[in-house]
């Protein structure tokens, strides 16, 4: 990504992340560009999730991990000593595989993130505003307090997480195959979504979907066997990768 | 995943584009030798077998298709599909030269030719020689042989001027030889053409190999 002038807002030196005595990432050099999408790709097991995870040090809560070498977030340490992982999550929001709205009012779902910040402001219009950039305010204008999470479809319940998180203006959104468990039309509107966030955010999307990540992101990098293979503009990637291992995996050679 | 099926429909889509294109280097070679041996006969057999030429370049760009609507390939891959419907296009345009070159005899009729044909059959030689390696080349993934392919086309060009030179001369001399001496033109034209073509398919060649693409006949092709 040398070609871009502006310091990446996340990247990672040297780091490493183990479970117990299992490396499940492997010394990755990986820099994220500043309002772009960047698709981590990669058969299952290769450490992706993993490494999306502690983009917003999910992977503290579980027993056993450690880590070794750096992410920085816009230069300063992720892991330093001080940093508050509740604010680190509300600057790098995550959005799930599953959509997981709480049992609680559309309204009350994304307002949740803004009450427990401590927001002062006007809660309702930056609740509509979250739901009109998560491009699902038309569909739920007039049930905002009537429907609970569970009333929508799942392509709308993703996209309530989404305005979830995209309600405490996140500079990061991390999203962790954030279709899979869509079908086809509420992928793609997912997919048109995450191209319009990304004027005002940066996006980093998992996806098992190589053509999920040729359609939706602008650099993409290859990952095996918890080793950062190759990262570089998704249309060179994808038409002309450098690596042998990338060719065999975007070809459907294995994975 | 090691994708078997897809594997043996890319590769039955190279050969069948081998085929073509040595269909089409025949056609190139019949053609000249109807035009040098004025056989009527086999000139219109090489003019009604470019039909078959053309059914043959549908299908294939048919089956190419469905290979990108149905497995989304991608990398070398995509480059070698993709190189397959530009090299089986310009394939179909050579074989309309060859099929020019083959009706000209028709026209030509039963006037004796104005001069013994040497340089056209050179011609035909040359680039009926340039398509087969080109193939070969592509076959290989072999970038450096497909440039050294495409700079044969030079030599190509040489005798097209060669032969409108000679051509203008005769004309010049005897204005009565100038409708023959026209598609005696025409002739190396087409068989020029059929070089620059193969220069196209030098390109691909190259694209396939380094994922670059390389102007290999800067101006022309």
């Amino acid at each position: 990504m040398s070609e871009h002038v502006a310091p990446p807002v996340l990247s990672t030196r040297k780091f490493s992340l183990w479970y117990g005595s299992h490396q499940a990432v492997i010394e990755v050099d990986l820099d994220i560009a500043e309002r772009q999408i960047t698709a981590i790709i990669g058969p299952s097991g290769c450490g992706k999730s993993t490494l999306i995870r502690a983009f917003n040090r999910l992977n503290d809560l579980i027993p056993g991990v450690r880590t070794a070498g750096q992410i920085l977030f816009r230069g300063e340490p992720l892991y330093g000593r001080g940093v508050d992982p509740v604010e680190v999550r509300r600057r790098i929001g995550m959005v799930f595989q599953k959509p997981n709205p709480f049992p609680k009012s559309v309204f009350e779902n994304v307002a949740f993130g803004l009450r427990i910040n401590g927001f002062r402001g006007d809660l309702k219009a930056k609740v509509e505003e979250a739901l009109a950039r998560a491009a699902l305010l038309d569909e739920v204008k007039g049930d905002l307090h009537r429907k609970t999470g569970y009333d929508l479809s799942g392509g709308q319940q993703q996209r309530l997480c989404i305005a979830r998180a995209l309600a405490v203006d996140p500079e990061v959104l991390l999203m962790d195959e954030p279709c899979s468990a869509l079908d086809p039309i509420a992928t793609a509107k997912i997919e048109d979504l995450i191209r319009e966030l990304a004027s005002s955010v940066t996006v980093v999307i998992v996806t098992h979907n190589m053509q999920q990540a040729a359609r939706v992101s602008d650099y993409t990098a290859f990952m095996l066997l918890g080793e950062l293979v190759e990262c570089g503009p998704t249309r060179e990637l994808f038409t002309r990768p450098k690596d042998s291992r990338t060719e065999a995996y975007i070809t459907g050679r294995f994975g | 995943m090691v994708r078997e099926a897809f594997d043996r429909e890319l590769r039955a889509l190279e050969e069948e584009v081998v085929l073509l294109g040595e269909a089409v280097a025949e056609a190139t070679l019949r053609a000249v030798d109807a035009l040098r041996r004025k056989d009527a006969a086999l000139a219109q057999r090489v003019d009604e077998d470019d039909e078959g030429i053309n059914e043959r370049w549908l299908a294939l760009e048919e089956r190419c298709l469905e290979l990108l609507a149905t497995q989304q390939p991608a990398a070398g891959d995509l480059r070698v599909l993709l190189a397959i419907v530009h090299i089986a296009t310009d394939l179909e345009r050579m074989g309309d030269h060859a099929a020019g070159v083959a009706r000209l005899v028709l026209r030509i009729g039963d006037e004796p030719l104005i001069k013994p044909l040497i340089d056209i059959p050179r011609m035909a030689d040359l680039a009926a020689g340039m398509l087969r390696d080109s193939l070969q080349a592509f076959l290989a993934r072999d970038a450096a042989w497909a440039r050294a392919v495409a700079a044969r086309d030079d030599e190509v060009d040489a005798l097209h001027d060669q032969v409108h030179r000679e051509l203008f001369l005769l004309m010049i001399e005897n204005p009565r030889t100038i409708t023959q001496a026209t598609y005696l033109m025409w002739a190396s034209h087409g068989l020029e053409r059929i070089a620059d073509l193969v220069t196209n398919v030098c390109e691909r060649v190259v694209f396939v190999a380094t994922g670059t693409l390389e102007d290999l006949n800067p101006g022309r092709g």
